[in-house]
């Protein structure tokens, strides 16, 4: 690579500084501002830190007294176990199925993987109009069924699962194609050599399928579990400020929510460091768990 | 071993055909899947298009006759600015993604060809960038630009230009390590020959790197426009003036706009959907291979 053009290092400025320069204006200097933040008093996003709060470390005191932040992070947790168990789950099932098929496989790898390409806000009013409590889509198929009470799908009995469903619905194609492109890479002539030896359909996928996905799998694993940390749209959307009382915050909306209608800055960029440390931590801890294999 | 197989590669897929018997239950089970993902926007569509009141009682029909109406449109493009939301989305997305690409690009040929100290530690830095949540650092964001003077402006031109620096680094590092992957791997004769017929060094990062690592460029380019344009949380924070609104902002303002009429929200959601879908249509394979590339992103 120590190609004659390239011994001249002049133009390394040119190429490096620009894209460098706005990395470290927009993401590391704010990134190392927002830790000292965490420990500053700020009343309002516009304005001058009113000096460290005393203690400074008031904020992450504040994290664990503070019940609202308590049921954000066990709506996150939760969230990001279902979506292990839902979306991955429900992915690796649709491609394995369609590992078996020849005719259309393109066409349900376009439609699944359509609801990721369409904005979470949208979604997230398609979604109300569909679990709309007089006269939805839900709610009148239910009907036609025979209930004779609608249900109220943003009650305290249903918010979990009218928030959660869509998260979930919409990016299972997403690892569905991640899935299908892992099982495409596994050799035919090893599921050949197993037909030899006699293995049946669900021995096929249990002992070559799922162990040649390993790896696979594992990155899905992570993704879902950091992409649980950065929902926001689809539950600002349907549920607004934690609709029902307080119930349904996630860590991005009530972060959101802290720095924007509570004007507490600094307590929002403290929440902040909670979900890149929740996300740094469970993506080391899942990479130790399931080290990744070589075969 | 077996010569048979390898002249006939074909026959892998019909010996495991063989084995499952159970083809219609596999059809079922994804066609299921795919009329979940396909039938809520048949039904916004066509709800959209139903006489007010009419998608509360019997939602499930097709609005023909009496049923069918443009009204919901009509209060659409009536009450909210649709056209100006589109071409607000549309310039700060292309801004991005235009700038996304040429930064990338540069940065990613920089860090594939030369060899220079602390190549390993900015490598490192992109790395590590990749993995910061925009709520880690978009409060300080603010404030800088705050004291810039370019938000709470109601200046259109300021408002736009707020979204489009954070979202401009909020893409940068994935675009980087994309294209790095890719110009890392192309050979290198082809520089040095152009080199050798006299083209400088720029020169040959548009002449020739540009034109064989399209695929990757285009990859980049769609990922980054569809997650500006997609992306609620940004504009949240940084778009407060009205006239500067893009499309989803707009759309997430409707609710309140729309109270109970909701044949104008499932017309906002297919105002807001339409173009996105006719895009994908056109462009789904690279659409797809961009947004798993992507994956890391998120």
């Amino acid at each position: 690579m120590n190609s004659t053009i390239y011994k001249k290092k002049s133009p390394l400025a040119v190429f490096l500084i620009p894209a460098f320069l706005f990395m470290a204006v927009f993401l590391y200097y704010p990134f190392a501002m927002n830790i000292y933040n965490s420990f500053c008093n700020i009343t309002g996003l516009g304005t001058a830190a009113e000096g460290f709060n005393s203690p400074w470390y008031l904020n992450y005191g504040k994290l664990f007294q503070d019940p609202i932040m308590n049921t954000a992070l066990v709506n996150t947790m939760l969230l990001m176990i279902l979506t292990i168990i839902f979306q991955v789950g429900i992915a690796l099932l649709l491609a394995l199925l369609i590992d078996n098929i020849k005719k259309g496989t393109q066409f349900f790898r376009t439609v699944y993987f359509f609801p990721i390409v369409i904005s979470a806000t949208a979604l997230g009013l398609l979604f109300n109009l569909i679990f709309l409590y007089d006269g939805g889509m839900v709610n009148q198929l239910l009907m036609k069924f025979g209930m004779t009470d609608m249900i109220d799908w943003k009650d305290e009995a249903h918010f979990l699962f009218t928030m959660m469903t869509p998260v979930m619905w919409q990016y299972v194609g997403f690892y569905f194609v991640i899935i299908v492109t892992g099982l495409n890479n596994i050799s035919p002539d090893i599921y050949e050599a197993a037909e030899i030896d006699g293995a049946s359909g669900f021995n096929r996928v249990r002992y070559i399928s799922l162990p040649l996905l390993h790896n696979v799998l594992i990155t899905c694993l992570i993704l879902a579990v950091t992409g649980a940390l950065k929902v926001f749209d689809l539950p600002w959307v349907m549920m607004g400020a934690g609709m029902p009382m307080d119930q349904s915050w996630l860590t991005g909306t009530y972060m959101y929510n802290q720095t924007f209608t509570m004007g507490d800055v600094d307590y929002g960029s403290t929440i902040a460091i909670v979900i890149v440390v929740i996300g740094v931590v469970v993506s080391q801890v899942a990479n130790r768990i399931f080290k990744e294999k070589d075969y | 071993m077996r010569t048979a197989d390898t002249r006939e590669p074909a026959r892998s897929h019909g010996v495991r055909r063989r084995v499952q018997p159970g083809k219609v239950l596999i059809y079922l089970v994804l066609s299921f899947w795919a009329v979940t993902t396909i039938y809520p926007f048949l039904w916004v569509i066509m709800n959209s298009f139903k006489v007010k009141g009419l998608i509360r009682s019997d939602s499930f029909s097709v609005p023909m006759g009496d049923s069918f109406t443009f009204d919901n449109y009509k209060t659409a493009f009536n009450r909210v600015d649709i056209f100006g939301a589109y071409k607000n989305s549309l310039i700060i997305s292309v801004a991005v993604t235009v700038v996304v690409v040429l930064l990338a690009g540069f940065a990613a040929y920089g860090m594939a060809r030369y060899r220079f100290r602390g190549r390993n530690a900015l490598h490192s830095l992109i790395i590590a960038s990749m993995m910061f949540p925009v709520f880690s650092t978009i409060i300080p964001v603010f404030r800088m630009m705050f004291g810039w003077h370019i938000v709470n402006t109601n200046s259109v031109a300021l408002s736009q230009l707020s979204v489009i620096l954070p979202q401009i680094a909020g893409n940068l590092s994935f675009a980087i390590v994309v294209l790095m992957g890719f110009i890392r791997g192309l050979p290198i004769d082809l520089e040095e020959a152009a080199y050798l017929e006299g083209y400088n060094i720029y020169q040959i990062f548009f002449k020739v790197i540009v034109p064989i690592a399209k695929p990757s460029f285009a990859t980049v380019a769609i990922f980054t426009f569809l997650w500006s344009y997609n992306d609620l949380f940004t504009q949240m924070f940084f778009l407060r003036y009205k006239d500067a609104f893009t499309i989803t902002r707009l759309l997430n303002e409707i609710t309140s706009i729309a109270g109970v009429n909701y044949g104008l929200m499932a017309a906002a959601v297919v105002l807001v959907v339409v173009p996105v879908l006719v895009v994908y249509v056109l462009l789904q394979k690279n659409i797809i291979k961009g947004m798993t590339a992507g994956a890391i992103k998120g």
